[in-house]
């Protein structure tokens, strides 16, 4: 196989790289999915539900919003380990890759929650009134008119989401995780192997850039406001 | 024009169309009929609760076109949104079609509202379809057939004279091709009534006209009644056969539009009808007006209204024999409001105020309404 680092890095360690790069986008992956698969109907909810609004629930938004907070103020190596016990609840075990994608989705939840619901909120409050005015329902109005209207937001949301999780999947090393960034520390830091910190560092470079071009470019294509 | 073969292709199960109001016997039957309705908006926090509306009592006949004039704040958008439920009212009825609409629930509501279309001064099309899917919209909302959908709209494009951009996105059409989009769309539900929500406030004078001219066809060709409001007397005179002039919440003065133009009563009414006219003045002379004269020797710029059957009268040399007064005409046009010819004159007579009231004595007395713009 023609080697990619040109002989600066012994093959063993390339392979170590490959392993932890596929570990990485598989948390980030799994747990990006799950992370809007809860996220998403939160999102929609926390946009929709505040006194006056489609789905109004005032108490249950304000409780949700709460929530959503609480999540979100709490670092996250600190999610890592207090909801150990969650954890080994769900995957029954709290160690490796697996288990990793557990506090993964339980920190990314929430963080989408709140920008799915920025994206709604984005949409103009005119169309909205225009489709009661058609005689759509809440549910047709939430299909019809706010996802769609907000599908460019929504997309770069989620490209910001997954730019996140890259960043915290280097924190569950913490638990057996594995990955790129439990690679850096445990090779690149405590092995003293600059070389190895440097590539796990070039490697989740591109990968941020990767997803932050095609998020972009797919935000683009889906956005029809800016034409001629 | 092949305009009504277009039409009937659009909505193929329409009644015949009735003949027009005036020429009934009896009036024609109210489609929308306010009750005493109050809108009251509750206190909240640091504001007090708003009476946005009062005692209105307000017909639509069936095939109508009203307008509703007000300023800003005046109640004219609670108004409108009181007819699909947008609002619901504090106080009395609004009826469409005699349903009572603050006593339906949100599934009747919801129901009622596909025959009630409604277009907006922003257009509210939605970005992310294109003008085709956009009239799609309602009807997909009411669950009507993919298939059957594309035999619907695409006679509604051609009705607004929207083919050739059906694919195209509203960041690609200008504004009157977007509220074109915006009425089709509104059409598409086949409603017996449209609410028309200041639709040509964000339009230039000659798009304005080109969109009032197309509600005036779809009124007359669909049998449409129409509910509009807006706040520029312009809109009124081109397109209404009734209006209502609201101000404070509360309707101050309403009927026929050739009426309340030839005798407005009411202040508000008169201010809206001055600033028209005052629009087409002569600049020379616009930018002198000022509402109070400033010395003696200031000049009352009268404006005098002639109604139909007054129109040969030789009242200014009449005026200026009796009172031995020089009438200097400033500008004289002949419109034609609700298909009756509507002259105005803009007279400058001595400012003194004993010559004045003389003046407009004396025009009032040959039956004619004469009110003072301003004094150069």
């Amino acid at each position: 196989m023609f080697d990619i680092t040109f002989g600066l890095l012994p093959p063993t360690i390339v392979d170590l790289i490959i392993d932890a790069t596929q570990q990485t986008l598989y948390m980030v992956a799994v747990s990006g999915a799950l992370g809007t698969l809860i996220g998403l109907p939160l999102g929609v909810f926390l946009a929709t539900s505040r006194a006056g609004e489609l789905f109004a629930a005032p108490w249950l938004n304000q409780t949700l919003g709460l929530v959503v907070n609480a999540a979100r103020s709490t670092p996250f190596i600190i999610l890592v380990v207090a909801i150990i016990p969650f954890t080994r609840l769900v995957a029954g075990t709290s160690i490796g890759t697996s288990a990793a994608i557990v506090p993964l989705t339980v920190a990314a939840a929430p963080f989408i929650a709140r920008l799915i619901e920025a994206a709604i909120r984005e949409v103009d409050q005119g169309l909205v009134e225009a489709a009661r005015a058609m005689g759509a329902s809440p549910i047709q109005i939430v299909a019809k008119v706010l996802l769609p209207e907000a599908l460019p937001a929504i997309t770069l949301a989620l490209t910001l989401a997954a730019v996140s999780l890259l960043g915290y999947s280097a924190m569950v090393g913490a638990v057996g995780g594995g990955g790129l960034g439990d690679l850096g520390i445990r090779f690149g830091y405590q092995r003293f192997m600059p070389e190895v910190m440097a590539a796990v560092v070039i490697v989740l470079i591109l990968l941020v850039q990767a997803v932050q071009t095609l998020g972009d470019l797919l935000a683009r294509r889906l956005d029809k406001r800016s034409r001629g | 024009m092949n305009a009504p073969l277009t039409l009937a292709a659009a909505v193929p199960t329409l009644p015949e169309p009735s003949v027009s109001a005036a020429a009934l016997p009896v009036p024609a039957r109210s489609i929308i009929r306010f009750e005493r309705v109050a809108k009251t908006f509750p206190a909240r926090r640091g504001h007090a609760a708003v009476h946005a509306l009062s005692d209105i009592t307000l017909d639509v006949p069936e095939g109508a076109i009203l307008g509703v004039i007000g300023r800003s704040g005046a109640g004219k958008s609670t108004l409108i949104r009181l007819v699909n439920g947008l609002e619901k009212p504090t106080g009395g009825r609004v009826l469409v079609d005699d349903v009572d609409i603050g006593a339906l629930d949100e599934a009747a509501l919801r129901k009622e509202r596909r025959s009630i279309g409604m277009i907006f001064q922003h257009f509210n099309l939605l970005a992310r379809r294109t003008a085709f899917d956009n009239v799609a919209l309602p009807l997909e909302i009411a669950g009507v057939p993919r298939a059957e959908i594309k035999a619907r709209v695409e006679p509604l494009l051609d009705l607004v004279g929207l083919s050739d951009k059906r694919d195209r996105y509203p960041a690609e059409l200008s504004g009157g091709q977007k509220q074109r989009v915006g009425i089709a769309r509104a059409l598409a539900t086949k409603p017996r009534v449209l609410l028309s929500d200041e639709a040509t406030s964000a339009l230039d004078p000659e798009t304005t006209e080109q969109i009032l001219a197309l509600l005036r066809r779809v009124n007359a060709e669909l049998n449409l009644t129409v509910l509009l409001i807006t706040h520029e007397m312009a809109v009124i005179k081109a397109v209404a056969d009734k209006v209502a002039v609201i101000d404070g919440g509360r309707i101050v003065e309403d009927g026929a539009t050739y009426e309340v133009f030839a005798r407005p009563r009411h202040p508000t009414t008169r201010s809206f009808l001055a600033a028209l006219t005052a629009k087409s003045l002569p600049r020379r002379v616009a930018e002198r007006l000022s509402a109070e004269p400033r010395d003696g020797r200031d000049q009352a710029v009268l404006r005098i209204v002639f109604t139909g059957e007054h129109a040969q009268d030789p009242v200014l040399s009449r005026v200026s024999r009796l009172l031995s007064v020089d009438v200097n005409i400033i500008q004289a046009q002949v419109d034609e409001i609700a298909g009756t010819p509507f002259g105005v004159i803009v007279v400058s007579v001595p400012g003194d105020a004993p010559t004045v009231s003389a003046v407009i004595n004396a025009v009032e007395r040959l039956n004619l309404t004469a009110e003072v713009l301003g004094y150069v």
